[in-house]
């Protein structure tokens, strides 16, 4: 049977959205969507040894919009940026215990915004040489 | 109410239960306990065959000529054999456009509605386009009104249906059916009105008003699902849609639904008596909800500010999406309804929002809130509150609200 509204971790992740906001100068940021289709979502992430150590949504859309954003956060903090490019849909979707058939757009969007913030870290790194080299350069990690 | 309840304390809401503030009486209405009562004898006594010429079958006969006369009278129609009962308003609009196109066929084959129709009209008139009819669409007004020289220059002496409703379901808008009424006469053949969000809540006179056929629903007069009616003006030319045993003098086969049809004839008697009265109330409850939640920055009403049904308000929020802003609602306890098209079977924003000028994106973001018996002046610093904690938590999420 085709399942009929959201599964209660949608709702519960939709009340209770995970990583909302911002960060200020990221290493890597996502943009998909287009508010006139109804669904626009922006990712933000921080990483440190090829792992993504913060990350940050915003999101204009439906319940299952907000919800999978929020998911995709949650799944991504801790990977590996290879890892983190691997991610589908359907692992958004189960992680939520499945979507209505119409709304599995919406996952595809979140796992789109993140695989977009990766490809825009991996770019910056190629064109700055920043990222492998960073952590030598840092201050405060040279101090310790 | 286990639901909302159990997510609410999980959502860090406040524990307890909330009270039910339904605020979707366009899209279902409770049954009146009026009509319950009826309709119960109904389906515990009365289950005969109209069409049966036995006792039991005469008293079923009778029962339906009842309900008819009370239909009629409620909208003033000429007698009771005006009334064809149906199904449902859907029906009824489709039996009205393509029962008189077809029929009329050798006066025209043009066909006109406006481009805020309800998905049941408009879908009747494409079916007609696909066969060789030429749909002209008339726009309206950013208010929703229809543009009276518009329909004026799109009308011909071939167009034998125009379809303009009374009032909008999405927008609230009453249309001026009179004048209209005059146009299409001058120029056309018959003028159809669906009157499904209109009845019960302003005062419908098919005479005085000039309308040739007329939809109204059961449910949306408190009666019960699954019955509508189309009124036939005495001498407008009508073929069925439905075939078959030839009941509702043949222009709608099938055994009627006796219950469903005699709840809405009781639903109909009790909207002529209390509408004037109903509609007043809640129309200082719909003025004083406006007024307060217009507060909100970035919020706007759509549709016509006074030209309105008694029981509607509806709006639109910058940079939020409709479909959140339901949940959001719904995690209050509170029921609205939407326009997005993330709401929609067709991931299309409202074609009423979209004819009323709003781009994709304003569209997006509406609600719709149809007032009805239940709701009370003293909700409304809770249905705002909700509003505006909804508006601001769901703009603190969306990347458009930088």
């Amino acid at each position: 049977m085709d399942q009929i509204g959201y599964s209660k971790k949608v709702m519960e992740h939709f009340m209770n959205p995970r990583n909302v906001g911002t960060i200020e100068d990221p290493d890597g940021h996502g943009k998909v969507g287009n508010p006139v289709c109804g669904d626009l979502m922006e990712m933000f992430i921080k990483i440190k040894k090829e792992v993504i150590t913060d990350i940050k949504f915003q999101t204009f859309g439906c319940g299952s919009a907000i919800a999978t954003s929020s998911m995709v956060t949650e799944l991504a903090k801790g990977m590996h940026v290879d890892e983190a490019m691997k991610l589908t849909r359907s692992d958004v979707a189960s992680e939520l215990d499945g979507l209505p058939p119409q709304k599995m757009h919406c996952s595809n969007l979140a796992a789109d915004a993140l695989h977009e913030a990766v490809k825009d870290y991996k770019s910056k790194k190629k064109t700055t040489g920043k990222g492998s080299k960073r952590p030598r350069k840092d201050s405060r990690q040279s101090k310790r | 109410m286990i639901w909302h309840s159990m997510l609410g304390q999980q959502c860090g809401f406040r524990d307890g239960d909330m009270e039910r503030i339904y605020l979707d009486y366009g899209s279902s209405k409770p049954i009146d306990p009026r009509v319950l009562e009826l309709v119960r004898r109904y389906l515990e006594h009365n289950y005969g065959n109209p069409s049966s010429l036995h006792s039991v079958g005469l008293e079923a006969k009778r029962a339906l000529e009842e309900a008819r006369a009370k239909i009629a009278e409620l909208i003033n129609g000429e007698n009771e054999r005006t009334i064809i009962f149906t199904g449902s308003a859907t029906e009824a609009n489709n039996l009205a456009i393509k029962g008189a196109a077809l029929r009329n066929i050798g006066k025209g084959k043009e066909v006109a509605a406006s481009t805020i129709e309800h998905i049941s009209v408009l879908n009747s008139m494409k079916e007609l386009q696909k066969n060789g009819f030429i749909l002209n669409l008339i726009p309206v007004d950013s208010t929703g009104i229809v543009g009276l020289e518009k329909l004026d220059k799109a009308l011909t002496k071939n167009t034998t249906v125009t379809s303009i409703m009374y009032a909008n379901n999405e927008i609230g808008t009453i249309e001026p059916i009179r004048e209209i009424s005059k146009i299409v006469h001058d120029k056309g053949l018959y003028l159809h009105v669906d009157a499904t969000a209109a009845a019960g809540y302003i005062p419908i006179d098919v005479q005085a008003d000039g309308i040739d056929l007329l939809t109204l629903s059961s449910n949306d007069l408190y009666g019960p699902h699954g019955a509508g009616a189309l009124y036939v003006k005495p001498g407008v030319k009508l073929q069925p849609v439905l075939l078959g045993g030839g009941q509702e003098r043949g222009f709608r086969s099938g055994t009627e639904n006796l219950f469903a049809i005699a709840g809405m004839g009781q639903a109909a008697r009790i909207a002529k008596d209390e509408m004037s009265q109903e509609a007043d109330r809640l129309k200082g409850v719909r003025d004083k909800l406006i007024k307060e939640i217009l507060t909100i920055e970035g919020s706007y009403l759509t549709g016509h500010r006074t030209h309105r049904l008694p029981n509607h308000a509806s709006f639109r929020f910058n940079h939020i999406e409709g479909e959140s802003i339901l949940l959001n609602m719904d995690m209050h306890n509170i029921q609205v309804s939407t326009g997005s098209a993330c709401s929609s079977k067709t991931l299309e924003p409202s074609h009423v929002l979209l004819a009323i000028g709003l781009k994709h994106e304003e569209a997006h973001g509406s609600m719709v809130l149809t007032l009805g018996r239940s709701n009370k002046m003293e909700e409304i610093p809770t249905i705002v509150k909700a509003v505006e904690e909804t508006v601001e938590r769901l703009r603190k999420l969306s990347p458009l609200s930088k």
